[in-house]
């Protein structure tokens, strides 16, 4: 086994060991399991010098053989960096969140779900292979949802986990479809093994469905319009959880895909053109919302998908510089934003309140949170120094060096700019510096755990931001040339001399500090925007889970009439209709059967199965039904007996007797006989029990019409001692040739013993006094 | 229930149907019988015994739960399904012992997967009649 499987197995193994550590002082055990994400990082750090010389790690594990489900990994520049920052950031999560909920009950649980996220979210990046990458990616969306759901004693955070669920996962599906369309025009379900340039892929006949299919798995993740409006209502996570999937990782998950695929999608027609509208829309979108928001955990994660559609656009632009700029801003973000977030958590915590218009003047009591602050909020307003202010520097070069759209690129990507300026300051000034505001308690700071992370991630940002040659620069240009093969070096300095570039970076600044000015009054004037929301895609998620639940409780209400002998009726009705159907249209039933050759005791038998069949249909007691109804069993074991199926004969003997006293105890239960039916119902009865024994007697005849399964027959005949050394054949295929079917019957009896048992214990209608709720809803129901 | 013939005729009857519960069980993979059939004929005896003396005696004849009856009968058909695993056979390849042992006849898997059967029948029957019967 390879370092790279081993890595997600002990990741895997983590999730499960976390609830066991019980015993184990919260401290203790956050910091232990803080080092299992931080070997990680470790690790996969060390494959830094391979990578930076331009080599890749091939890991291959078959999976389904012929099928194509193999678990192929591979470790490049762009795989790295995700690597890197999914651990790295995970091991600081680890420990924040283990402090953030240290006295949280559900903190086992909250451990299990972020390690199986990790997981997932290194399987994504690390797989090679679509069937793999669909099952990580689909497992991040799971296990997402459990985590936005963590706390789930409220209404609202069980929507917003749904719906984060139901939004992700329906474009984990078209992604899928897209990427087996993607395979069938390359020949290949790994992706390192797919031709370059989009020939293949525009040649196929289902070019378009592939295109829109997999931008709708991208879009869901990583929350681009018009499907952003999962990631603010998933603020209802804890904030460790936003600080980790809904700004570092998981909604980057979508980013990844496009940039992987960028070698291969790049070029074709209207691709980069749908990822730039698309990314600047949701750029813009997110930069206006974030605006108006006074919940600071809002303002993040409009800024967060701003951030996203950024990331997008400039993955459209394709060009090197483009994505250059996309990874410096990819790996600025991650940073800030995670510190931004966990500020917001300790906010939280130390003051009770996380109102941007309420809070104020923290940083006398708030030292280290303020700390991180500020650093993050330099590098998310672009100030020099900072990483943010390369990542903007660069992008800024990018769009005004493209072909074609250079002003309505930078100027979407000015305002953009402006925008965050203005919240950096808003967050890193107002929060801590401003005047004194009024919190539910007098606020106070945080436990070294919760600010340690923010504080390395800021500062991380400050280091990078100085030295970006000593630190990033190598791996950052390795991923974008896995982007845009043959990018070269990538060309970051502080300075560059007085170029339009500068200009505009301090242009920015200097608006985005004066929209600060006005963000107060912004915000105030927010009743358009709610009114505005009214018409977003919200409404049609909305729309359509009405409709929905509407839907399935209007049929299950019609469907399940909750009266057993409906049920009956369809199931039968049902059998019939398919059963008749292909024998009408294929014209199949020509009988020629005669009765010549019926033994006198054979024609005895028959008549005694018609008496009792009679008898119990007009039986006028159920005692006396049950028992004639048992000699119609009998009768027809003792047929199976003389047909020599022996085994069958006893079963049915066996059962009949069974099922005889199982009736007995029932009986006893049951008031008394009375005739409820109409007589218009029991002509309908008789009808379809009629029409019953007619098909069942006409496939029967049909059946004796075409030996079935002669081949099937002798095999099983010549085989049953040689192959399986038994020669009760009728056994040996129960227990060897069909044992897997077997098993999956005993399965369903075990089930269904349950069942009864669940049944019986319900007792519907006469529910004991101290089990009866207020109101009794089974019975309101029926 | 509770009459002199019945329970004379269950105490006789109880450990004769057992007997030919496992009779039927083993010789089913040469002769009629088998798991199935055999789970049947032994949860009849139960059946006998509870329609005589309530649930509290079949129960007591029983000794384990009907749920543990399901439980390791599912457990034993699926240990028989992965036993040849870790022997270099395929799932569910049945694997046979070189020796007989009298009544049982040739040990292997799917005699164990056939007794992994025939203990699920007998505590779903089992189950499903003390459930209704224990319901006063």
């Amino acid at each position: 086994m390879g370092p790279l499987a081993i890595i997600l197995l002990v990741v895997f193994v983590a999730s499960v060991v976390a609830p066991l550590m019980q015993r184990v002082p919260v401290r203790w055990r956050t910091r232990l399991l803080a080092l299992v994400p931080l070997g990680a990082f470790a690790w996969f750090a060390a494959y830094l010098p391979e990578v930076l010389r331009g080599e890749t790690w091939h890991e291959a594990y078959p999976w389904v053989n012929g099928l194509g489900f193999d678990f192929v990994f591979r470790l490049d520049g762009l795989s790295l960096l995700f690597a890197l920052m999914i651990t790295g950031i995970g091991a600081i999560i680890v420990l924040y969140g283990g402090t953030y909920l240290q006295r949280h009950p559900g903190l086992p649980r909250f451990f299990t779900y972020l390690f199986i996220f990790m997981g997932s979210m290194l399987g994504v990046v690390l797989s090679d292979n679509i069937f793999a990458l669909f099952v990580f990616w689909e497992l991040t969306s799971l296990s997402s949802y459990l985590l936005i759901g963590y706390r789930h004693g409220h209404a609202g955070t069980r929507k917003a986990a749904l719906q984060a669920l139901l939004v992700t996962a329906t474009g984990g599906l078209a992604l899928m479809a897209g990427l087996i369309l993607a395979t069938t025009a390359q020949g290949s379900p790994v992706i390192s093994q797919w031709v370059p340039g989009g020939e293949a892929l525009v040649a196929s006949p289902y070019f378009i469905p592939m295109v829109v299919l997999v931008l709708i798995g991208a879009f869901t993740k990583s929350a681009q319009f018009p499907f952003h409006f999962w990631l603010p209502n998933a603020m209802a996570a804890p904030t460790p959880v936003s600080a980790y999937l809904h700004s570092a990782t998981m909604v980057k998950a979508g980013v990844y895909l496009l940039a992987r695929l960028s070698p291969h999608f790049g070029g074709t027609p209207g691709w980069n053109e749908t990822l730039m509208t698309f990314g600047g829309i949701t750029m813009l979108i997110g930069a206006v919302w974030a605006l108006v928001q006074t919940d600071l955990k809002k303002v993040l994660a409009y800024t967060t998908i701003s951030a996203l559609g950024l990331l997008v656009m400039a993955l459209g632009m394709g060009t090197t510089l483009a994505v250059q700029g996309a990874m410096v801003f990819l790996l600025a973000h991650a940073c800030y934003k995670g510190a931004l977030f966990m500020v917001a958590g300790n906010v939280d915590h130390g003051t009770g309140s996380r109102d941007v218009d309420r809070l104020g003047g923290l940083f006398n009591v708030m030292r280290w949170t303020g700390a991180a602050a500020v650093l993050a909020a330099f590098s998310m307003a672009g100030f020099p120094l900072f990483l943010g202010f390369l990542g903007k520097e660069l992008l800024y070069e990018a769009t005004l060096d493209h072909p074609a759209f250079i002003w309505p690129l930078t100027g979407a990507l000015f305002l953009t700019g402006v925008a965050f300026a203005g919240l950096a300051v808003l967050i890193g000034y107002k929060l801590f510096f401003g005047r004194k505001g009024t919190t539910a308690h007098t606020p106070h700071e945080v436990y070294p755990g919760m600010w340690v992370g923010p504080v390395l991630l800021a500062l991380f940002g400050l280091v990078a931001g100085i030295l970006p040659q000593r630190t990033i620069q190598g791996l950052l240009a390795k991923a974008a040339e896995v982007v845009v093969p043959g990018a070269g070096t990538l060309e970051i300095d502080l300075w560059h001399g007085f170029t339009p570039v500068l200009g505009l970076s301090v242009l920015t600044l200097l608006v985005g500090l004066g929209l600060y000015r006005l963000g107060g009054r912004i915000r105030k004037a927010r009743g358009w925007s709610r009114r505005a929301g009214r018409f977003g895609p919200e409404r049609l998620y909305d729309g359509g889970w009405e409709w929905a639940t509407g839907f399935s409780t209007r049929s299950s209400a019609y469907i399940q009439s909750g009266h057993l002998r409906y049920y009956i009726m369809v199931i039968l009705v049902t059998l019939f209709v398919l059963a008749l159907l292909p024998i009408w249209y294929y014209d199949l039933f020509h009988p020629a059967h005669t009765f010549a050759g019926v033994d006198p005791y054979e024609w005895l038998l028959a008549l005694l199965l018609a008496v009792a069949v009679v008898s119990t249909v007009a039986a006028s007691n159920r005692l006396m039904a049950v028992a004639i109804l048992g000699v119609v069993g009998y009768g027809v074991a003792l047929f199976f007996a003389i047909y020599g199926g022996t085994d069958m004969a006893m079963t049915q003997f066996l059962v009949e007797t069974l099922t005889l006293i199982v009736f007995v105890y029932v009986l006893w239960k049951l008031p008394n006989y009375i005739t409820l039916t109409s007589t218009g119902h029991r002509f309908r009865d008789i009808t379809i029990a009629l029409t019953g024994g007619m098909v069942m007697t006409t496939i029967i005849l049909l059946v004796t019409d075409y030996p079935l399964g002669g081949e099937l027959k002798r095999f099983y005949a010549e085989n049953s001692y040689t192959l399986a050394k038994g020669r009760n054949v009728v056994n040996v295929i129960l227990v060897d040739f069909r044992a897997l079917d077997t098993l999956g019957e005993i399965t369903v009896l075990g089930i269904a013993g349950l069942g009864v048992m669940a049944l019986m214990k319900l007792k519907l209608g006469k529910t004991p006094a101290k089990a009866r709720p207020a109101a009794e809803p089974e019975r309101r129901k029926r | 229930m509770n009459t002199i013939i019945l329970r004379v005729a269950v105490e006789l009857m109880f450990p004769m149907l057992l007997v030919a519960s496992l009779l039927s069980l083993f010789r089913g993979h040469n002769e009629p019988g088998g798991g199935f059939i055999g789970g049947l004929v032994a949860a009849s005896a139960f059946l006998l015994v509870t329609l005589n003396g309530g649930v509290e005696e079949g129960q007591r004849r029983l000794r384990f739960r009907p749920l543990q009856f399901i439980g390791a009968g599912l457990t034993l058909a699926f240990v028989a399904a992965v036993l040849p695993l870790p022997f270099g056979f395929a799932f569910f390849e049945a694997l046979w012992m070189d020796f007989y042992i009298p009544i049982i006849g040739r040990p292997g898997t799917p005699v164990l997967f056939d007794l992994g059967v025939y203990l699920v029948v007998v505590g779903v029957v089992c189950k499903i009649v003390f459930s209704i019967a224990d319901d006063d």
